[in-house]
């Protein structure tokens, strides 16, 4: 499965949802499909994503947050996994995708390439709900399953580790910044 | 345990009245009453972490949804904080109001506190990180609602040190 064709199965969805991605190809595929106020594309601080996907569901209980975080990205906060176990915001769907390396600086490989299992990780963390996919068909059954539950769940999808041509975009991060932050609250 | 309830309740209320909301936390020593008047304060949303730079991204969070935060954390758990404060909270102009319990200064009677003690002014310099310390009581609620000010005005992380002569009852 290719990380962009996961993005475009479940774009449809993401419309009236908070979604906070990862740098890199994350940020950049997802703007390539179309950018939306309600967007925020965390274009460094490594491992926060997550983190900040928990301040605003904790902050905006009534709207569900989507983070798309990465497999470098997560392993950099894997304590961060039992704070959002703690605090359980089920109206938070964490998805990782899992190429199995650091792409866009040389593609060198992560440990879940040595078989550092994440999925296992955020469970044993206490992520009531967990999954790993490898197909397309998989990630968007198992993405709006977890829309559909009510609770917070960590989708870990495998994906093959291509990505864009480019990965600065022509949006600046602080008109992204408070674009989404006025999104947010009104 | 000589942590002076009475400065912590003046902290307490000082962050209650500047609009404070969510406090993360990673408890310390001379944390233990606030980190305590959080978690029995229905008002207020505390976090406890795992590790204080996760504080970072969930008081960035939730600043950007509209609800006001603060940070407590050891100056230990500050420079453990630091990639998360420059490349999340300053790079993306986000408030951040943190309460640094500054540890190994004068009268530090645990040696694995002093080097911490010895670097921290230094490296809040170096980050142009504005920030004032609070010795005494009468100080604590004029300069927690001027730290809070400043944070938001100019939508960047400031620090307030609770220092020893603040938080420490010597026995």
């Amino acid at each position: 499965m290719k990380r962009l064709d996961a993005l475009r199965g479940i774009y449809a969805h993401l419309e009236d949802r908070v979604v906070v991605t990862i740098m890199g190809a994350v940020a950049a595929e997802l703007q390539s499909l179309g950018h939306r106020p309600n967007f925020f594309y965390l274009q460094h601080a490594m491992g926060l994503a997550s983190s900040m996907g928990l301040g605003i569901a904790l902050s905006k209980p009534e709207r569900q947050v989507i983070v798309f975080d990465g497999d470098g990205s997560i392993l950099m906060n894997l304590g961060g996994l039992t704070t959002l176990a703690r605090y359980r915001p089920r109206n938070l769907v964490h998805v990782v995708f899992d190429n199995e390396s650091l792409l866009s600086v040389g593609g060198f490989p992560t440990a879940t390439a040595t078989g550092s299992d994440l999925a296992g990780i955020a469970a044993a963390a206490g992520i009531p709900r967990t999954a790993t996919v490898s197909t397309l068909d998989a990630f968007t059954r198992a993405f709006e399953d977890a829309l559909g539950a009510g609770d917070l769940t960590t989708i870990v999808a495998k994906v093959e580790a291509v990505g864009p041509s480019a990965y600065v975009t022509d949006l600046s991060l602080l008109e992204n910044r408070f674009q989404f932050s006025r999104s947010l609250r009104s | 345990m000589p942590v002076s309830t009475t400065s912590s309740r003046a902290v307490y209320d000082a962050l209650k009245a500047s609009g404070v909301r969510l406090m993360s936390a990673l408890p310390e020593t001379w944390l233990v009453h606030l980190i305590r008047m959080a978690e029995e304060d229905p008002e207020m949303t505390l976090v406890r972490l795992a590790k204080e730079e996760e504080g970072v991204g969930i008081s960035a969070g939730a600043h950007l949804a509209g609800v006001r935060s603060a940070m407590l954390m050891q100056n230990h758990g500050f420079l453990a904080s630091i990639n998360g404060i420059v490349s999340c909270a300053q790079l993306y102009h986000i408030p951040l109001l943190m309460l640094i319990s500054y540890r190994g200064e004068f009268g530090e009677r645990d040696p694995w506190q002093t080097e911490g003690g010895g670097v921290t002014e230094d490296v809040l310099r170096a980050l142009r990180i504005p920030f004032s310390s609070l010795d005494r009581v009468d100080q604590v609620a004029p300069r927690i609602a001027k730290a809070q000010t400043l944070a938001l005005s100019a939508n960047k992380p400031v620090a307030l040190l609770l220092c020893r002569d603040l938080m420490w009852e010597e026995a």
